[in-house]
């Protein structure tokens, strides 16, 4: 960073807040994907009248700028590819508010999601969206991914809850979007453009969410099918019954080995596939939806299936789902995670489509993930420095990739496309759909400095690849 | 991606990456470590976090940055506490990514010719490892006590340089009683029915500045039916020399302990300092690669070692005579908790005897930032961390602080008197509180 640059910098942040050492800039390099790009600096704003100046600033120099709120994302969104500084976005935290009369929290960038939901809680309310790294991540992060959990099937991604927020744009004017009305059609809906743009249109300082009323009573079931397509009949045929339960997640069979093995928690080793049903609402309404789920599960082939008789029975089927990730991790030294998504009628067709490729290109591809919503995990375990087995994940991966498109799916469910999967755009959106979102792009931030690099292909990238040549 | 490390890379960075590339890339970077870390919140900074500095360690074994330059001060302020390895859900060994980026820096800073240029080396090389001196130093701080020559200790103009770390803790340290000081080689029988042998592991500090804890953990031993040997030949666990990047040193004491107990026969080896018992825990670390049959030595003397909390919720408390008056809360012991993994233990001895009057401390298991001699060297940043739980045990409106180790002990007590709680509020050591409960009086 030269030093007039440095000395511009100076004016607006205090130094301490500005960080160019090398083992700063080496810890601001990374995020939970596996890439890694050195920032020439770090930048911590604690307020929306920083960002903006910073924002001109880099405007003006052509500084890149990338946004980073815990650097928990899975699809490289906070990394710096084209150098500049990272703009770390945690120490915003100022603002919590509970607004209990109309349903609302105001909350600023740099707030974990857990503590959000803590509070609304506290208040008799409830934020539904529920990534698994909510105890971590930020809801500025959650926002710009659109992430979304288990809920995701009954309750939508984060999108559906952000309804205002506060932002700067690239070339440095601070506006607002939405307000506090769940109904707004005041022009276009900027609200929803900015949430789930990877931190690429503009830095969000302050977000309204709406919050719903915390349901009173949830049921929770576990069923374990010997048949791996018979759980996808199964998952189809609860949803087309009526009942849209508040969650619905699978795990295949190399899943409930990897858990058995960490911890065990009780799974039936030699099922093929475990389905894990919650349905919450009135009291009354739950027992008779779970029982509902529970015979769909037996006529469809389920061998064993248990409803959780407390508390107790429901956080421990939980555990078994939350221990999937921490336990396949273990299998091997790299993981890459794919989150391609199907309509969910097609599940059956996905997970069959996953067979075929796990067993063409004889690798360790493990599946689990939000069944309900079609948005599957398939997740394989390999090692980066065997090359001959990463270039078969490269092709693996393009083939999941096609595959979810050709069942008229998507690359990314809640991951986001960031680095890897910008290749693949253009063969979801087609070209003319690339472009319009290039136009939206090209028009905020003329100069590309916000987060370049992220989402859109560069010229000729057309393909995956995982190994340095 | 992993690189080769550079031709020109020094032994140090050779061995480091021996000891820790390995283990560090089981870091799958998710961030769960984040909000239980002390530093990353009092800091602000990713360079201060489990995470940030794993990755450190790992940019240092590949040659990406500079071992002393780059990578040390992070470590540095790492507190050594361990929360991230218990919110880990890969399992990460975070302690033993930080014990092998510690000895690298070690080596690094003497093959450079740099000077450590810091007490600590001193007091740990010269200090610790002798009881008999350490003892003496006791003795000396006692002397000086009585005669309020402490004032005047401080107030001379080399100690005033290593500076407000040793005037503050100065004021704090207790009053040592030299009469209840245990003596080595003796063996102490049960109060009524033997139920137990047991050996006391004494610890440096605890022996020479607070005897009395030690004196009292010994006798609520005796009265919970524990036959008590205090084997001569004891030293230092040597837990602050594998913190400060000195496992050779460290593997010495280590050795000296284990001939010291073996011989004792004991079933338990009982601590009463959450950061020995951890290093007793995993006295393994530092002999892992010595033959000889120390590994297997090691991992039985372990097997065997337990803090006195654990030992007493196994055999069950002597009669209570009393319940506490007033409030009562914990500040945990993160070694107890992160690394001995018995964190229930002295929760369910406090609510044995408080009942109603315990009053879980909001964050009690995150670390107050003593760390060894952490609140020495760094004394700023451990104060600003002390400062945030003090705000907590506030809210509990508790008159006593309970601890289980004398870092931590003393810590607290610095943290009352700095938020002006002196006259509301004092810090104890779970054994003298036990032993006010169970009727013991401090008089020999
Ligand atoms: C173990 C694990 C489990 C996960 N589980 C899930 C899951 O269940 N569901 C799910 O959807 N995701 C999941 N993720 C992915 C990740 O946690 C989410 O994408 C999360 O929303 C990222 O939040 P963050 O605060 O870490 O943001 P970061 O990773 O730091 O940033 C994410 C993106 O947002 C941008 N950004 C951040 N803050 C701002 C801001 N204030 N203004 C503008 N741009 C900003 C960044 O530039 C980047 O593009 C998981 C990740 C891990 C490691
Ligand atoms: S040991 Fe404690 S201070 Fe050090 S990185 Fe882990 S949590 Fe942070
Ligand atoms: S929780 Fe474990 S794996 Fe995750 S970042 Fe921390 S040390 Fe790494």
């Amino acid at each position: 960073m030269d030093a007039e640059t440095v000395r511009r910098l100076e004016e607006i942040f205090p130094k301490e807040r500005l960080l160019f050492g090398k083992a700063d800039r080496h810890s601001y390099s990374f995020d939970a994907s596996f890439g890694e790009y050195l920032p020439e600096g770090v930048v911590q704003p604690e307020t929306e009248e920083e960002i903006s100046r910073l924002l001109r600033l880099a405007n003006e120099h052509g500084i890149p700028i990338c946004p980073r709120g815990a650097a928990t994302s899975l699809s490289g969104g906070p990394l710096p590819v084209k150098g500049g500084l990272v703009l770390d976005m945690s120490r915003l935290r100022q603002k919590l508010e509970i607004d209990r009369e109309n349903l609302l929290a105001v909350v600023s960038p740099g707030i974990i999601t857990g503590d959000i939901h803590r509070a609304a809680e506290e208040a008799g309310l409830f934020y539904p969206p529920d990534p698994s790294s909510s105890l971590v991540s930020t809801i500025g992060g959650n926002l710009l991914e659109n992430s979304s959990g288990p809920r995701g099937l009954k309750y939508g991604t984060t999108k559906e809850y952000v309804i205002g927020l506060r932002a700067v744009a690239p070339t440095g004017e601070i506006f607002r979007t939405g307000g506090k009305t769940v109904k707004n059609v005041t022009g276009y809906d900027l609200t929803r453009l900015i949430v789930g743009s990877e931190g690429t249109l503009a830095v969000v300082t302050e977000a309204t969410l709406r919050l719903i009323p915390k349901p009173p009573a949830r049921e929770t079931l576990l069923a374990a099918f010997p048949k791996l397509i018979d759980s996808g009949h199964a998952i189809t045929a609860m949803l087309t019954s009526g009942i849209l339960p508040a969650a619905m997640e699978m795990m295949d069979n190399a899943c409930v080995r990897a858990v058995e093995a960490y911890q065990s928690c009780g799974l039936p080793l030699d099922a093929e596939a475990v389905v894990i049903v919650e349905v919450d609402g009135h009291p009354a309404a739950v027992k008779e939806e779970i029982a509902r789920c529970a015979e769909i599960c037996r006529e469809r082939g389920a061998q064993r299936v248990t409803v959780a008789a407390d508390a107790a029975e429901r956080d421990a089927i939980w555990r078994a789902r939350k221990m999937i990730s921490p336990a396949i991790t273990r299998m091997g030294p790299t993981k890459i995670s794919e989150d391609a998504t199907v309509p969910r009628g097609r599940i059956p067709d996905m997970m069959e489509a996953l067979v075929r490729i796990r067993e063409k290109h004889r690798l360790n591809l493990v599946v689990f993930g939000h069944a309900g919503d079609g948005n599957l995990h398939p997740n394989i375990i390999t090692d980066q420095r065997n090359r001959e087995e990463m270039k078969r994940v490269e092709a693996a991966v393009e083939e999941i990739f096609d595959a979810a498109i050709a069942l008229g799916g998507t690359l990314s469910g809640e991951h986001g496309i960031g680095l890897m999967k910008a290749p693949f755009m253009e063969r979801e959106l087609g070209p003319e759909g690339l472009r319009m979102m290039r136009l939206i792009k090209q028009a905020w931030d003329p100069n590309n400095i916000l987060n370049p690099g992220k989402i859109f292909p560069e010229p000729g990238q057309t393909r995956l690849v995982l190994t340095e040549s | 991606m992993t690189l080769p490390a550079p031709s020109t890379a020094s032994t140090a960075v050779h061995r480091l990456r021996a000891e820790a590339r390995e283990a560090a890339n089981r870091c799958i970077q998710c961030g769960y470590c984040l909000p239980v870390c002390p530093t990353y919140h009092s800091m602000g900074k990713e360079t201060h976090s489990p995470r940030g500095r794993i990755n450190l360690v790992k940019a240092a074994a590949d040659g990406k940055i500079d071992l002393l330059d780059d990578m040390a001060p992070s470590l540095d302020l790492c507190l050594g506490c361990r929360a991230c390895e218990t919110a880990c859900p890969v399992g990460v060994p975070y302690g033993q990514i930080l014990e092998a980026g510690r000895a690298a820096t070690v080596r690094e800073t003497a093959a450079r010719g740099r000077s450590a240029g810091r007490l600590q080396t001193l007091a740990l090389k010269h200090l610790f490892p002798h009881p008999g001196r350490l003892r003496a130093a006791g003795r000396l701080v006692e002397a000086a006590q009585r005669l309020r020559l402490d004032r005047l200790v401080f107030a001379f103009p080399p100690a005033r340089e290593a500076a407000p770390a040793l005037t503050a803790l100065g004021r704090i340290v207790p009053s040592v009683e030299g009469r209840f000081r245990l003596p080595p080689g003796t063996r102490l029988p049960a109060e009524g029915e033997k139920k137990r042998t047991v050996a006391f592991f004494q610890g440096c500090v605890m022996d020479a500045v607070m005897p009395r804890i030690n004196w009292l953990t010994v006798e609520l031993l005796r009265k919970a039916g524990c036959e008590v040997v205090i084997p001569a030949g004891q030293t230092c666990c040597g837990a602050l020399h594998v913190h400060q990047g000195l496992p050779e040193a460290a593997a010495e004491l280590v050795k000296r302990n284990l001939d010291a107990f073996e011989e004792t026969g004991a079933e338990w080896i009982v601590n009463n300092a959450g950061g020995c018992g951890a290093m007793l825990r995993e006295c393994g670390h530092v002999l892992a690669d010595a033959g000889g049959g120390w590994p297997e030595r090691a991992a039985a003397f372990a097997a065997r070692s337990r803090d006195i909390s654990q030992v007493l919720v196994e055999t069950g408390l002597p009669p209570l005579v009393k319940r506490p008056e007033g409030l009562v809360t914990l500040q945990e012991s993160c070694h107890l908790r992160n690394v001995q993994k018995a964190a229930e233990a002295p929760v369910k001895l406090l609510r044995e005897t408080a009942g109603d009057r315990f009053r879980a401390l909001s964050g009690a298991s995150d670390c107050c930032a003593s760390g060894g001699i952490f609140n020495l060297l760094h004394f700023e940043e451990s104060m600003a961390i002390l400062d945030a739980k003090m705000a907590s045990v506030r809210q509990t409106a508790a008159v006593t602080v309970v601890t289980s180790n004398p870092g931590c002990h003393l810590q607290m007590r610095l943290g009352i008197r700095r938020a002006g709680l002196e006259d509301r509020c004092r810090a104890v050591h779970l054994v003298e509180y036990l032993a006010e409960c169970a009727g013991l009086t401090a008089e020999r």
